[in-house]
């Protein structure tokens, strides 16, 4: 269906949220519960915690990767992260958690026509390695 | 995918030859170059680690992989604040269990290797600062921004886990603002039609951050009109704020920073994405944003984001000029533990606490629970201002050093007209 850049790789599935801006995890979700609390983002109170996240970037906070690995190790993080433009902060959480707790969150950045495509609701299937990224109906 | 090309001691690193610590720090290394398209790695002569400031388990787990791999830095390596004030343990009014995990993360870095400095402001720090053109892996946004901005050197901005990666191996990424493409001026901000009292005032520069920041995102600024006589303080607090409205991790101030003598120099020759004018206006609605309410209702004053140097405290006392502040107004500064003595030694620190300003050391009242939660904060930094209100829970009003005083002293809101009319 559409083919990315792996940032982090791993292999996920789960239904889409589509994010109209982007987030910072730290100070956006809550590690505890997997919700988006973003004061000044449209939408505050979206459950994050195993949806295929699909947002135009990160916010860039450096404290951004330790909130994804906490996330990921408290089981509440996005099943994925599907970006417009590359986020190596993002990349980093979830790669750190790949290696403390084998629990991966692939992280993939994909081209524009591909990630306008894609709708809350949708049910996807993500498989990034290091040849690359698919991202699938599933 | 793209092969990061390395030499012999990356691959000894991958291989075990410094330990699990090792070669887990350059495996997380190798897999975020590829992220970033780096061609090969580069070596790195000083760090700077945020990764000590607790955000969950998740933290304290990497930092503990580290310390029981062996791990030790190869590089002089500053730490930023932890959320915890080590000299002054009673501030802490967060919950205990959270602050023992804390505890144990700030002790785990320095098990690491790391100089317990404890600060956001390591260029404030005789012996740290790292030279123009050097190539560094500082963490924390305001060090990024200022390392590259005010001192010419070069990092890219780091993060956690990242920055003690790159403090083990002496390695990181040949990428982002290490490289001379990326570090080049984009979108020019021309200052305009300021009157003289704001343009003389300290104010102004956290002011100008938080414009520049939130107009320019992730694109290099080039600021132009600056008073020629803007000090490293005044720096300081302008890329802080950007840094916090914006993803800002270098500006150029034609005249004043290294790499922008002249604006052509500044762009590297090339045309600038576009241009846009700084009036009184946008610096007034940037007051605004700043400020989350109205009314003269004060219960706090936090001074010192990022970390007061000497000559910010010996502005301070020379504003406080012997008087106390209200009774009911809890006043603190945070700075760097390694600025206590110099302080003491003139004899400030019992000038301060005499008139009722407590210093807090180590960490900073908007990361951690320090200061009452449901109260309403002035303060003359645009970073605290900006995060303080999701972080902490408080209202926040953001003002000049001197509203500062002059509010803590009165017991509310004080607000010097002549200094925004103009």
């Amino acid at each position: 269906m559409a083919e990315g850049r792996t940032l982090a790789p791993g292999a996920a599935e789960g239904e889409a949220l589509v994010l109209a801006e982007p987030l910072s995890f730290w100070g956006g979700m809550d590690p505890a519960s997997g919700m988006l609390i973003d004061a000044h983002h449209p939408q505050r109170g979206a459950l994050l915690a195993g949806r295929v996240v699909v947002m135009p970037s990160g916010r860039g906070s450096s404290s951004a990767s330790s909130v994804l690995a906490e996330a990921i190790r408290a089981a509440t993080a996005p099943a994925a992260v599907l970006l417009l433009e590359p986020d190596p902060i993002i990349a980093l959480g979830s790669v750190v958690a790949a290696e403390l707790y084998g629990a991966a969150c692939p992280v993939v950045v994909l081209d524009a026509p591909d990630h306008r495509r894609l709708q809350t609701g949708d049910r996807l299937r993500v498989v990034a390695d290091d040849d690359g990224a698919r991202v699938e109906s599933s | 995918m793209d092969l990061v090309a390395l030499d012999d001691r990356d691959r000894a690193l991958l291989d075990g030859a410094a330990g699990e610590a090792g070669r887990l720090a350059m495996r997380v290394l190798v897999r975020m170059a590829r992220a970033q398209g780096a061609e090969r790695l580069r070596d790195v002569t000083r760090a700077h680690i945020d990764g000590c400031l607790y955000h969950g388990r998740a933290g304290l787990d990497f930092a503990r992989r580290l310390v029981d791999g062996g791990g030790r830095v190869t590089i002089p390596t500053t730490l930023n604040v932890g959320s915890l004030d080590l000299l002054h343990p009673d501030r802490f009014r967060g919950d205990p269990e959270t602050g023992r995990q804390a505890r144990a993360l700030m002790d785990a870095y320095v098990a690491l290797g790391c100089r317990p400095t404890w600060t956001c402001a390591p260029y404030q720090l005789p012996g740290s600062r790292p030279a123009l053109g050097e190539h560094v892996a500082w963490a924390e946004s305001n060090a990024i921004v200022f390392a590259n901005s005010v001192l010419g050197a070069r990092t890219d901005r780091y993060g956690d886990f990242l920055d003690i990666c790159a403090a083990i191996t002496g390695r990181v990424p040949n990428a982002g603002l290490h490289l001379d493409e990326r570090r080049r001026g984009e979108v020019v901000f021309r200052l305009e039609g300021i009157g003289a009292r704001l343009r003389q005032d300290p104010v102004l520069y956290p002011l100008v951050g938080h414009v520049v920041g939130a107009a320019a995102g992730s694109r290099v600024p080039v600021l132009i009109g600056l008073p020629e006589r803007a000090s490293e303080d005044d720096l300081k607090g302008l890329g802080a704020a950007a840094a916090s409205s914006g993803s800002v991790a270098l500006f150029h101030a034609v005249g004043l920073t290294p790499e922008a003598p002249t604006l052509e120099e500044a762009l590297g020759g090339r045309a600038p994405l576009r241009e846009e004018a700084i009036g009184p206006e946008r610096l007034r609605a940037a007051r605004e944003e700043l400020t989350t309410t109205a009314g003269d209702r004060l219960t706090g004053v936090s001074l010192g984001t990022p970390h007061f140097s000497v000559s910010e405290f010996g502005r301070l006392v020379d504003l406080l000029d012997g008087a106390r502040v209200h009774a009911d107004v809890e006043c603190y500064v945070s700075t760097a533990r390694d600025v206590l003595p110099e302080i003491e030694s003139r004899g400030w620190v019992g000038a301060l606490e005499a008139a009722g300003v407590r210093i807090v050391t180590d960490t900073c009242t908007y990361v951690t629970p320090i200061m009452r939660p449901d109260g309403v904060v002035m303060t003359n930094s645009g970073k605290w201002a900006y995060y303080a209100p999701g972080n902490l829970g408080v209202e926040a009003v953001f003002g000049s050093l001197e509203e500062c005083v002059r509010s803590a002293q009165a017991g509310r809101v004080t607000v010097d007209e002549e200094l925004w009319d103009g």
